[in-house]
């Protein structure tokens, strides 16, 4: 919300200085958003006096001018049509920066003829929007005077208002508040009733039948006649442009006026233009309107309008009608200052997408009391300006009900908003802010006044207590807390955390992405699950929700690519969408490595990314979740957009734990990007918890202190059997003295014949209590050999 | 055999050793001289048909023979070792400026960091951690937070609705993590203190905006808790977030459904220069909503406004990691380019705590 200094001091009587008025202001709750001074920046710009305009010798629309400053005489062209002899004019001398542009004005020729400077316009200055031509000052302005001094320069103060905040919704509104923080007098406002002339030939009639009866239940009319519709007075005018509204006429002007002045939005009809009683009424299925911003609008039977006896004349709160406006040839004029349901005008607003000053104000709430007081002082602006004479006021419905008594116990400003104040100086904030306060010690009545629809509870009646006295003085306490923290992380957040950091550790770098993405993508990656799209997605590439995060990170990694980096390691630990209603996601780290597994180097150590790699990084996130890894068994059945043959699943049981693999080929296609692509996905929310033991220690470390023996094996097997099978059985072969055994070579080829391999696992033998012999060694080696031969059909290579 | 004989020998043997040319030539003469079937070998097999007095002075010269030109050969051969260590090393060379194999360099994202910041914070004045889900149904998300009915916030422009559920039920992405507050205060008995980091979602993308973003929200709830300790409480997090020991801090009254009294912090900074600095340099910069929470509220989750009573407060995740890191843009947080990953990350070791020093 906009107003000027001087428009507010027009209600408060105040000494206080831009900048204090400007602090006091945030600090009742009414935010400064910004203050523009438009006298910035003019200092360098001086009344001038034209005392001779003649015709430039070379150019038709050009003016030459001789202007005085008092001290010297300049020749000056200027090609606005109203420079004239013996004007008084805003004068840029060479140097000066014009605000308009930013340049700095130099001496020039124009057209063959030297101009020593600038006759300036509104525009030009940053006054106005646009103007026709030159300022022109009242003659008596004293010339080398700077024009700050000459011209009316406001300062014009926006405020963000809360929405609570209906008391602040006219510039008079904002001087109480001011006033009641101690910043001056609110002046006294005349808003008594204006005394009819004669009975108003035209009626109200309230057409909102039963309950809708609340959608308008006041509405108050006038018929002022004998009126002129000129321009308004320059007043005026200025006020309304400051705040950038466009001047009409004087009778629209005073109804836009009162809006921002009281936050009373009213309407003027032309009279000529109706016809019968006038009044609320519900919109006729698919009826339309011309509105006074040019557009026509289609209404419905949920919104209010006002009519008369044949058609709506305008869209109740909103904005009026183009039919029945008033016009410079107005000369009876029909008053309306009404009241309408907030909801209801909020959502007609929204639906028609029409942003009106009287809708901000109606969909907040206005004074349940103004429709009276508003409907007088607009009349008696009205006979001001515009001249005329009033009927008596005609009624429609009801002033509604609003007085409410709020028990309160001022001890709650100190134990709710840790304040020490006074009982009396509460008491005397409140009548300050116009609220009526009976009752005594610990058992107050207070009555909010009309305006202040807000205030609901005794909490409210704390906040403007604490909001006038100034939040700042609210003492800073820290929390009572005990003397050493406690563990606040609950064992799976701890899993969690640990499980980011280990994999960046492992070197891969974390992203956040969205927890959307286009529905197409989705459809590759849904598996089991059902799309779970958004009704009102904000962009046609964020319209479902993810049930993996698999895409996102492709994603990503081909915009890097496309960067230039080919190699990516990225990671995100995020929900995935298991469903449309809420609890129906789960957390998943999942990984994703792209490209070379490393740079180009001397050492030769880079190699395109595989399976394994996200294995890897599977494997990483569980042992980093504490899961151990002879737990896991590694099976096939990886969902379909890994490859078929290069993907798999880590189980525990029966449970899928996590499931890693190079892309589908397919699938990168649809992504539009380049492969291979290896990633993993680890269901965070299936794996075991760590169990709470009865304290932190260890199992007691028994390290044999006698020589660990290798040996060596190669098993020639079916290509099928798979290595994992192979090695769960040489370790199974001995529980007592095989210590390690893993694998060391993979071979296929002629010397193994066709549809065989052989896979070599060394063993580490150790004993805990001897030396080991050979024959122990032997017997243990024939254990090993028997055990996969059994489970794994193997035999040793020959 | 005859001393002189010996120290002929002698003589021979020694100059033997000295005039080997290398280490094999060395190693003949050691055959030569103490090999199975050498000189001196010969010698000592040599003693036992000796008398024995003729043995023991004669065994004892040849003892000192035998050690005399051992020594010898090892002191030869020690030579030639060092030599041949030296001829290897000098033939042995590495460019050690090479580049090492590298190594890779993972990080952690800002909002991640932030959140751990945050939470070490608040974890230090007793704050537990509380979640709830992304999508949420009206009554958590909207009524039970006290908007009224129709308030512009529920409507599509601001809000991101599933489509119909067949319960009836409208279900949409939580616009705040606001209603994990209505979670905590259904499911758990005050006294209560959590923090609730989460994502976020609004229809609204542009240069400040984004579909997504993080939010940490506080909730502190008991029979005590006053907007003192609001104050104060925010005011011990924002010094020890930003660093700043006696960071001033503004209280403004503000607007929430929520909370009553409401109000937002700011705290204090300099924009001299177009350069934003968090610091007591007279300007101010807006950094959390706050307030007790409303009596509507608490009457919504089950408790008594008259006998309960908390605070609540709010801040964006993202936003208070760019004023204390100079990250400019906040839509660069959800690209995933890889530069920027790097560059604002962190490293995986760089576990802030209170104690320890939260920010390296």
């Amino acid at each position: 919300m906009k107003f000027t200094l001087s428009w507010l001091k027009e209600h408060l009587d105040t000494a206080a200085t831009l900048d204090e008025i400007s602090a006091k202001l945030t600090s009742t709750g009414l935010e400064v958003e910004s203050i523009s001074n438009p006298a910035a920046g003019l200092d360098a710009f001086i009344v001038a006096h034209i005392a001779e305009a003649k015709q430039h010798p070379n150019a038709d629309r050009l003016r030459l001018c001789t202007v005085e400053t008092g001290t010297e005489t300049l020749q000056v062209v200027c090609g606005a049509p109203n420079a004239r002899t013996g004007l008084k004019v805003v004068l840029a001398r060479p140097g000066t920066t014009i605000p308009s542009t930013g340049d700095v004005l130099k001496k020039g020729s124009i057209r063959g003829v030297e101009s020593q400077g600038m006759l300036c316009s509104a525009a030009e200055l940053k006054l106005a929007q646009e103007s026709d031509g030159i300022i022109e000052l009242p003659t008596d302005a004293p010339i080398g005077a700077p024009v700050t001094q000459v011209l009316a320069l406001d300062p014009v103060i926006e405020i963000n208002l809360t929405p609570n905040r209906v008391d602040a919704l006219g510039v008079r509104g904002i001087a109480r508040d001011l006033a009641a923080a101690g910043l001056g007098k609110l002046k006294p406002m005349k808003d008594s009733a204006v005394p009819g002339k004669f009975e108003s030939p035209r009626k109200v009639k309230m057409r909102l039948e039963g309950g809708d009866a609340k959608l308008c239940p006041q509405f108050v009319g006038r018929t002022i006649r004998a009126v002129k519709n000129p321009e308004s007075p320059k007043w005026l005018k200025d006020r309304l442009t400051a705040i950038g509204l466009r001047p009409v006429s004087a009778l629209v002007d005073i109804t836009q006026y009162l809006t921002i002045d009281l936050g009373r939005p009213l309407h003027a009809f032309d009279d000529a233009k109706l016809s019968g009683d006038v009044g609320p009424r519900l919109a006729l299925p698919s009826e339309t309107l011309a509105a006074l911003n040019g557009k026509t609008y289609r209404l419905d039977p949920a919104m209010v309008v006002i009519a008369d006896d044949k058609a709506a004349l305008g869209i109740g709160g909103i904005m009026g009608g183009e039919p029945s406006s008033v016009s410079e040839s107005t000369t009876t004029v029909f008053l309306e200052s009404a009241l309408f349901d907030s909801l209801n005008i909020a959502a007609t607003g929204r639906k028609l997408t029409i942003n009106s000053d009287a809708r901000y104000c109606f969909e907040r709430g206005v004074d349940p009391v103004s429709a009276e007081a508003g409907a007088e002082i607009a009349t008696r602006m009205i006979l001001d300006i515009c001249g005329g004479e009033a009927s008596s006021l005609v009624h429609g419905g009801d002033t509604p009900e609003w007085k409410r008594t709020i028990a309160f116990n001022p001890a709650r400003v100190k134990s709710l908003g840790g304040l020490d104040l006074p009982p009396a100086e509460c008491k005397a904030i409140l009548e300050r802010l116009g609220f009526t306060v009976g009752g005594s010690g610990d058992a107050w009545q207070v009555t909010p006044p009309s305006w202040r629809a807000d205030v609901e509870g005794w909490q409210d009646l704390v906040e403007e207590i604490l909001r006038i006295h100034g939040y700042d003085n609210i003492p800073a306490t820290p929390l009572p807390r005990a003397p050493m923290p406690k563990v606040v992380l609950t064992a799976q957040q701890r899993q969690v955390a640990f499980v980011r950091r280990s994999l960046a550790a492992q070197g891969l770098n974390e992203t956040t992405t969205w927890s959307f993405l286009p529905k197409a993508q989705a459809e590759l990656f849904l598996g089991d699950l059902a799309l779970v799209s958004l009704a009102n997605p904000i962009s046609s590439d964020l319209d479902a929700l993810r049930p993996s995060l698999i895409p996102n990170l492709a994603a990503a990694a081909g915009r890097n690519a496309a960067r230039g980096m080919n190699d990516c390691s990225l990671f995100e630990v995020g929900p995935r969408f298991e469903g449309s209603k809420p609890g129906q996601q789960v957390m998943i780290a999942a990984t994703l490595r792209s490209g070379q597994t490393a740079p180009r180097h001397w050492a030769g150590l880079a190699r395109p990314v595989d399976a394994l790699d996200a294995k890897a990084d599977a494997l990483a996130v569980l042992d980093a979740a504490g899961v151990s890894a002879q737990s896991l068994q590694t099976a096939l059945g990886a969902p379909g957009w890994y490859h078929p043959g290069r993907s798999g699943l880590l189980k525990q049981g029966n449970q899928i734990l996590a499931a890693f693999g190079e892309l589908h080929p397919a699938v990168l296609k649809a992504l539009d990007v380049k492969g291979p692509i290896v990633a993993c996905e680890v269901f965070l929310d299936r794996l075991p918890q760590p169990k709470r033991k009865a304290g932190a220690a260890r199992t007691l470390l028994k390290a044999s202190n006698f020589q660990p023996v290798d040996r060596d094996f190669a098993f020639v097997v079916e290509s099928s059997v798979t290595a994992e099978s192979l090695l769960r059985a040489v370790r199974g072969a001995d529980k007592d003295l095989l210590t390690d055994a893993g694998l060391f070579d993979v071979y296929e080829g002629p010397h193994v014949g066709e549809g065989k391999k052989s896979l070599a696992v060394y063993v580490t033998l150790q004993s805990k209590d001897a030396t080991l012999t050979d024959e122990m060694i032997e017997a243990v080696s024939k254990k090993i050999v028997a055990a996969v031969e059994k489970s794994c059909g193997g035999r040793l290579r020959a | 055999m005859s001393t002189d004989n010996i120290d002929q020998l002698r003589s021979e043997l020694l100059n033997a050793v000295s005039q080997a040319k290398d280490a094999s030539a060395l190693e003949e003469v050691r055959i030569t001289a103490l090999g199975k079937k050498g000189r001196i070998t010969d010698l000592m097999k040599g003693l036992g048909a000796m008398a024995p007095d003729e043995r023991k002075a004669f065994g004892q010269q040849l003892n000192v023979l035998k050690d005399e030109i051992a020594a010898a050969l090892d002191a030869r051969k020690q030579s030639f070792d060092s030599a041949a260590l030296d001829a290897r090393l000098a033939s042995e060379k590495l460019d050690v400026t090479l580049p090492i194999r590298p190594g890779t360099k993972g990080s952690l994202h800002p909002i991640t960091q932030t959140m751990d910041e945050v939470a070490a914070i608040f974890g230090q004045m007793g704050f537990e951690i509380a979640d709830g889900p992304d999508i949420e149904d009206d009554f958590h998300n909207f009524t039970a937070l006290n908007f009224p009915p129709g308030h512009p916030a529920r409507e599509m422009h601001d809000t991101f609705f599933l489509p119909p559920a067949e319960d009836g039920q409208r279900y949409l992405l939580r616009t705040h993590t606001s209603p994990v507050q209505i979670r905590t205060m259904m499911s758990q008995k005050p006294p209560i203190r959590v923090i609730i980091p989460g994502r976020t979602y609004r229809c609204d993308y542009d240069m400040t905006h984004t579909p997504m973003f993080h939010q940490v929200e506080l909730l502190v709830i008991d029979t005590e808790t006053n907007m003192s300790h609001l104050r104060g409480c925010l005011q011990e997090f924002v010094r020890t977030y930003f660093g700043v020991d006696d960071l001033t801090t503004r209280f403004r009254p503000s607007f929430f459904p929520f909370t009553e009294p409401s109000a937002e912090m700011d705290i204090g900074c300099s924009r001299k220069g177009g350069e934003l600095k968090i610091g007591n340099y007279g300007d101010w910069l807006e950094i959390l909503g706050c307030g007790m929470v409303h009596p509507n509220v608490l009457k919504a989750c089950g408790l008594d406004p008259n006998v309960y009573q908390g605070f609540a407060a709010g801040m964006g995740i993202e936003r208070i990691a760019m004023l204390k890191y100079g990250i400019p843009d906040l839509r660069t947080f959800f690209e995933s380019d890889l530069r920027w990953l790097r560059h604002y990350g962190f490293a995986a070791l760089d576990i802030p705590t209170v104690t320890g020093g939260l920010t390296r």
